[in-house]
């Protein structure tokens, strides 16, 4: 088990390397760092002066990948290559384009994300689970079939409608809770609870109805015949045996997604100005702060990596036959 | 007229070829046709289609784009152009175009939504509602507005039964002709939906579409039906605007998607070795990065490129419309991914098959068993992919649009007039219609894609069906087959 974490650990270096490369392609190579400047100043009237200030000011008025000016090592480290993206490997994130310190900025807004998408997760999945084994106990009847049209048409509108919606409704409206905004502690609750409730709700119609097929297919499987032909109770053997069962699927599903919690979600924080990871980085998109979005897409694998282990070693948790070697 | 096709255009209109060429395709060859005759049994798939025609026809009208020709005084004169590029859309909803108000007005309106100052013909000045310029300009008394929306409606909708019953007819003289019956008894069986083909539900939704496209018709003559914007644009142009964009982001994102999964994914399981190493690499790297910060990240590098090299896109409509087009490819680079895996597990079962051992021990060479053994039996799940993906892709744009990574600003899709319509819903009083309208256009679009593509997956993978109609359970009744 250790030995297979390692290795798998040992694999995702590779892929971080290659994640590494293309946003050096695509942040260095394909643009100049004088296109950067030359952007972040206003296009025109701008002075050469002024472009190399702003380069110098974040360091990126260093050759790309070879420095030639240098002595033995700093040959290679004092590139934007080994400056910029290497030192993401430990983590160091550098300062963004407007000199504020990433790391500083990545754990601070970590709690509120957390706070976002940690019951945004855990309800879904309980909201989703629950509707679906409903609809697979009530399988080929009415309410099973509404409950898919119902899925249908809710997957059908786009997310941003839900949280208009939800902000129009609840806060503009009925004046229930606070329409944005964010603060610590205890009162967090009073600003998440809308936006939990509109991320749980957007994401009802695909995961009920993908569960449900889990669940359906499951269901047509012969040890549910046979615990049928014992005598057990539907509900016992949706619960005990068909559940239990359908976790493998549910946890491929499910627990990728864990890590990457953290993140934040783009749309709902900006939307409810909670400052969490995912309004930081689509302020940084807006501005075209590219640290911060080079930053972030690293974070992001680096998480969704972690993700793919995790759902490894989950299936060893819910399945006793899974070993791995 | 000179035409002026845009890259999309272009792209669209060979799309539109290919899909034209696959059914051609398709009807030649018996076993192809099976599955989409079953898709042509689903209720609930036909009506999808019907109103996905209804869309698509819009979208390609406007993707016919030319430059209007100036009139000019001299006869003798070079004719000229005009820089502005139109499409055959512009030109047939031209009333809803060129009838622009001052700014925002709600819909059926007859006067503005702001008030403004008013010189009476006594000199005084006084705030009032001014009346709009083209919205129920022809009332004379705006008490009359009501009845006058009333009887449009109603003359529109004898009109869209008379055309409807016209389609109707038709149908139904094409069904007796297939089945070799009398019109009587044909006109019969569609009435209480005994067709294979389901008529019934297709009849249902063509006069619900007509209703509903003859009514807007006939009051966007006199009336804004979804208001006007800020600038005084008619919403309804600006919303059946966005269906282009909409329709362009879900398809062509597929002509990137489809060569690099189909051939990426087949590879990988066919040959195996480091074949297959390199690319589950390279999609488990491509995948291990959360897709809207990649779109991101590449969407702002194009940015800094367009506006860094600006000699290269004359004209503003050109500019939006490379931006749309490599948002199609950025995408399909983000995309490919999904379907790749799939077949890689697909060609990793059929290659250990019978049939392509025999192949290869007669000597028949990769290539040849992928083209003839292998791809042939994957297209199914290629297509299943396509169709599911595509309301993703339109639902994508939107969010995309949101963080200000989508579409150009100047191009009208879903997602910019979402965008807009946030600010205007903290106005007082509220400024609904154009969110209204967005919300029922991508609704519809999106439902119908949905809709439609579940009935194309369950009539190609079996396996998979997942909808179930209590009433097709129904016991037939004795003496009828």
């Amino acid at each position: 088990m250790i030995g297979y974490i390692i290795r798998r650990l040992l694999y995702a270096i590779p892929i971080l390397i290659g994640v590494n490369l293309l946003t050096f392609a695509l942040f260095f190579v394909v643009n100049s760092p004088e296109d950067m400047a030359r952007m972040q100043l206003g296009v025109k009237r701008v002075t050469p002066e002024a472009i190399a200030k702003w380069k110098a000011e974040r360091g990126y008025d260093k050759p790309l990948v070879y420095n030639g000016l240098k002595q033995g090592m700093a040959r290679l480290t004092d590139t934007i290559f080994f400056k910029k993206s290497v030192r993401l490997f430990v983590l160091d994130f550098g300062a963004a384009d407007d000199q504020r310190d990433i790391g500083y900025e990545i754990r601070t807004r970590m709690g509120p994300s957390l706070a976002l998408a940690l019951p945004v997760f855990l309800l879904g999945l309980a909201v989703n689970i629950s509707f679906a084994l409903m609809m697979a106990f009530f399988r080929a009847s009415y309410l099973d079939f509404w409950g898919v049209v119902l899925c249908v048409a809710m997957m059908s509108i786009s997310g941003l409608f839900y949280i208009i919606g939800g902000q129009y409704l609840i806060s503009k409206l009925w004046h229930l809770v606070p329409i944005s905004g964010y603060q610590g502690g205890l009162d967090a609750a009073k600003f998440v609870i809308l936006p939990v409730m509109m991320g749980v709700i957007s994401g009802v119609g695909s995961g009920a109805r993908w569960y449900r097929t889990i669940f359906l297919e499951e269901i047509g499987k012969d040890y549910v015949r046979t615990a049928r032909a014992k005598g057990l109770s539907e509900v016992t053997v949706l619960f005990g045996h068909v559940l239990k069962n359908a976790m493998i699927p549910i946890l491929t599903g499910a627990v990728v997604v864990i890590p990457l919690l953290f993140m934040g979600s783009l749309i709902s924080e900006s939307f409810f100005g909670i400052p969490g990871l995912g309004s930081y980085t689509i302020d940084a998109i807006q501005a075209q702060d590219f640290a911060v979005v080079r930053s972030m897409v690293f974070i992001g694998s680096v998480l969704y990596i972690l993700g793919l282990l995790l759902t490894d070693l989950s299936y060893t948790l819910v399945d006793p036959r899974i070993r791995l070697e | 007229m000179m035409p002026a096709p845009l890259s999309t255009d272009v792209l669209v209109w060979l799309l539109v070829a290919a899909v034209a060429m696959y059914f051609r395709h398709i009807g030649k060859h018996e076993h192809l046709a099976v599955p989409w005759r079953r898709v042509t049994h689903s209720a609930s798939g036909m009506a999808a289609l019907v109103v996905l025609l209804f869309f698509v026809l819009v979208g390609l009208l406007d993707s016919l784009h030319f430059r209007p020709r100036l009139e000019s005084k001299d006869p003798e004169a070079q004719s000229a152009y005009s820089s502005e590029v139109l499409s055959v859309f512009d030109v047939v909803a031209n009333p809803l175009r060129n009838r622009p108000e001052k700014t925002y007005s709600a819909p059926l309106a007859t006067r503005a939504f702001a008030k403004e100052l008013v010189e009476l013909p006594d000199g005084k000045q006084m705030r009032v509602f001014p009346r709009l310029r083209y919205g129920g300009a022809h009332l004379k008394d705006e008490a009359d507005r009501g009845r006058d929306v009333f009887v449009t409606c109603l003359r529109a909708l004898a009109l869209a039964l008379v055309a409807w019953a016209a389609i109707s007819s038709l149908i139904v003289l094409m069904v007796a002709r297939r089945d070799g019956q009398r019109r009587g008894p044909a006109w019969s069986r569609v009435w209480r939906g005994e067709t294979a083909v389901p008529w019934r539900t297709v009849l249902a939704t063509l006069g619900i579409l007509a209703a509903a496209c003859f009514s807007a018709v006939a009051l966007s003559a006199n009336y804004h039906v979804f208001g006007t914007d800020k600038v005084g644009q008619d919403v309804l142009y600006l919303a059946l605007k966005s269906i282009r964009t909409g329709l362009v982001i879900g398809t062509l994102t597929t002509l990137v998607t489809l060569p690099l999964g189909v051939m990426l994914g087949i590879a990988a399981g066919y040959f195996k070795g480091w074949a297959d190493d390199v690319i589950q690499y390279v999609y488990t790297t491509l995948n291990s990065i959360p897709g809207v910060l990649l779109i991101a990240a590449a969407v702002l590098m194009m940015q800094v490129y367009v506006d860094t090299h600006p000699e290269l896109f004359p004209t503003s409509a050109q500019r939006a419309d490379l931006r749309l087009l490599f948002l199609c490819i950025i995408l399909g680079l983000t995309n490919w991914t999904g379907v790749a895996r799939l077949l890689r597990g697909e060609a990793l079962k059929l290659r250990e098959l019978e049939y392509i051992q025999a192949a290869r021990a007669f000597g028949v060479g990769h290539l040849r068993i992928i083209l003839r053994h292998i791809l042939p039996n994957v297209m199914h799940l290629v297509l299943i992919s396509l169709v599911m993906d595509f309301s993703g892709l339109v639902l994508a744009e939107a969010v995309l649009s949101y963080v200000g990574v989508g579409v150009d600003p100047s191009m009208t899709s879903f997602g910019t007039m979402i965008n807009s319509a946030r600010l205007e819903m903290a106005r007082e009083p509220m400024v609904w219609w154009a969110l209204a309208a967005a919300f029922v256009f991508m609704f519809l679009m999106v439902l119908s894609a949905n809709l439609f593509a579940d009935a194309v997956r369950d009539a190609f993978d079996p396996r998979v069906r997942t909808d179930f109609r209590p009433w097709r359970l129904r016991v037939p009744r004795p003496g009828k087959a």
